[in-house]
């Protein structure tokens, strides 16, 4: 097995140079980071529990209020938004999602591997736009697609009671895609999240805090601060994109989606200030 | 080649490396070695660019590493070969590093091959044992064929044949006009692998020297025996020797065994022993970290004589 070493002359191997440089940085680092991202089994597990999650739950929960639906009153009835019933499964997913989205960067800290990362690439900017980018992508084929099959599997249940709608119904459509937004937007705080706290646990709580728990705490709030505050939070941005009925207490879509622009955004501007400031 | 001047790291308010100058040339083997803790990894973290100095600087091929952009082609570095996810494969591994710097599956298959480890290439890393994670590390730092090489303690976890294996490995990379930075706390081992040393203790250079020199560094005595010892005793302290007494024989330091010998031959004296005892590496080197020890308390200053400009 263990052979006597010949490397032969730097820059040449079996007579061939090896030494030439790519033109361009971003598209080898974009590569190297999608070998990354699908070479380890927390990948393929994360993404299956957000698919699984999001359309099972929905399907669920379109079932049961199928199986209910003779003895609902009337009111109950009127108050279904049977798009939002379908996608109600986002809220778990969504942090399937965003927990591989802290480990795409705070496994790298946790194993040291980030060293490798950092020698290979110094230019840590880089390697970071290299990482939303490819897991940006992933994350946002699979929020929109498992949204829509969930939409799609959810009303098929519940036209069985005619209630279901369509996509050409008025707003369902962008409720729908709000969905697949809202589930990617989360997924990228949880990695700008795990840039800046480098820790897995940390990083999920801190995750959980802000996306859960944020909002149950400034309902406590007397009124109106607490929907004037609490929505501008996260969850309730995304509930107020993914809802098809307007509300009074919620922004308008438009303006949710801003906001989650924005605290992504601000999220990656705390990251990428961490990254470059601190030691690796 | 690496040339530090001045590097100095401060961690709150620890001092792990203390005004290091050195310069790293290539085509030999340069040891850097100190006792654990001693500012070693730092030195080769921050040669790196992974952290950044709180004074003095460091540059690898005349610029510093962070300017370069595919630094892999230029410089191979094993810091730490359990610093690996253990739920990748091996070729998985490598090629993530490869890609970052323009190279593909060829170029980790030849290295893969070149470190022994095509076998397991489709294997994940997790179970390897810490020699395979060695070798696993070595081929990493020598995707892009560098011409300098960094190794933080490689030898820790090899069996016997893969010592001989990265010894023989390392001599032929400088052999070949590589520069080779190794760093250890093994004293024989660096004794064995390198050509030059930089010796460390407490952040600081304590020597910057051929393997040869740092012995020579070292206390050497002659060993003697005569059987007019009592006179030969005195005839030598008068010429300034020192001289011991341990069981029947002489242990002269001060003066080399030549001399011992034409002094006894003209005052007819015979030797029955002449053997110069010559200081092991290991003791040289207690030598210059205990300096640096009696630095840190205070006292008088290391051989700081021999740092290089």
């Amino acid at each position: 097995m263990i052979t006597t070493p010949t490397v032969g002359e730097p820059g040449v191997v079996d007579g061939r140079t090896v030494t030439s440089r790519p033109a361009r940085l971003l598209p080898s680092v974009l590569k190297s980071e999608w070998t990354k991202l699908r070479s380890v089994r927390s990948t393929v597990w994360a993404l299956l529990a957000t698919i699984g999650i999001t359309i099972g739950l929905g399907t669920l929960l379109c079932l049961a209020y199928v199986a209910r639906y003779d003895r609902l009153d009337l009111q109950r009835r009127r108050n279904l938004d049977p798009t939002l019933l379908s996608l109600r499964g986002l809220f778990l997913s969504s942090l399937a999602l965003g927990v591989l989205g802290v480990l795409v960067m705070s496994a790298e800290y946790a194993t040291g591997s980030i060293r490798s990362t950092f020698t290979a690439v110094p230019q840590r900017r880089t390697v970071l736009a290299a990482k939303a980018l490819v897991f940006g992508a992933v994350a946002l084929v699979v929020s929109f697609g498992s949204a829509f099959v969930a939409f799609g599997v959810g009303q098929a249940i519940l036209s069985r009671k005619h209630v279901g709608v369509s996509l050409s119904d008025p707003t369902v459509l962008r409720a729908v895609a709000g969905a697949g937004f809202y589930l990617t937007v989360v997924g990228l705080l949880g990695l700008a999240l795990g840039t800046i706290l480098r820790r897995t646990a940390g990083a999920i709580a801190t995750l959980v805090g802000l996306i859960f728990i944020a909002d149950v705490l400034v309902s406590a709030l007397p009124d109106p601060w607490d929907t004037d505050i609490g929505k501008f939070f996260p969850g309730n941005a995304g509930l107020a994109l993914f809802s098809v009925r307007a509300n009074t207490d919620r922004l308008t879509p438009g303006a949710a989606a801003l906001v989650l622009v924005v605290w992504v955004v601000a999220a990656f501007a705390v990251a990428t200030v961490a990254l470059t400031r601190r030691d690796a | 080649m690496i040339e530090a001047d001045g590097l100095t790291k401060h961690y709150g308010p620890t001092i792990a490396v203390n005004g290091l100058s050195f310069s790293v040339a290539p085509g030999r083997v340069t040891g850097f070695l100190g006792p654990n803790g001693a500012g070693k990894s730092t030195t080769m973290r921050l040669i790196l660019g992974l952290d950044a100095p709180t004074a003095g600087s460091v540059t690898v091929n005349g610029k510093p590493y962070t300017a370069d952009r595919f630094p892999l082609h230029d410089v191979g570095a094993l810091l730490d070969a359990l610093a690996v996810h253990g739920g990748r494969k091996a070729v998985d591994h490598l090629l993530c590093l490869a890609q970052s710097n323009g190279m593909g599956r060829r170029r980790v298959n030849e290295v893969l091959e070149l470190v022994g480890l095509s076998d397991v290439a489709h294997r994940r890393i997790g179970p390897f044992s810490l020699g395979m994670k060695q070798r696993l590390g070595i081929a990493a730092a020598l995707l892009g064929d560098p011409a300098v090489l960094l190794f933080d303690e490689p030898v820790t976890g090899l069996d016997p044949e893969g010592i001989v294996w990265i010894r023989t490995f390392f001599r032929a990379l400088a052999d070949e006009g590589r520069t080779v930075f190794v760093s250890s706390h093994l004293m024989s081992e660096m004794a064995q692998t390198a050509h030059h040393l930089l010796v460390i203790g407490h952040g600081r250079l304590l020597a910057d020297a051929s393997i040869e020199d740092v012995l020579a560094r070292g206390s050497s005595s002659v060993k003697v025996r005569s059987p007019r010892a009592e006179e030969l005793d005195r005839l030598l302290s008068s010429r300034g020797a020192t001289v011991r007494a341990v069981d029947n024989r002489l242990e002269v330091s001060g003066i080399a065994a030549a001399t011992i010998g034409d002094l006894a031959a003209e005052h007819g004296i015979a030797l029955h022993e002449l053997t110069p005892q010559q200081a092991t590496l290991e003791e040289a080197f207690f030598e210059l970290t205990e300096a640096a020890v009696d630095y840190h308390a205070g006292s008088t200053p290391a051989s700081s004589g021999d740092a290089p400009r």
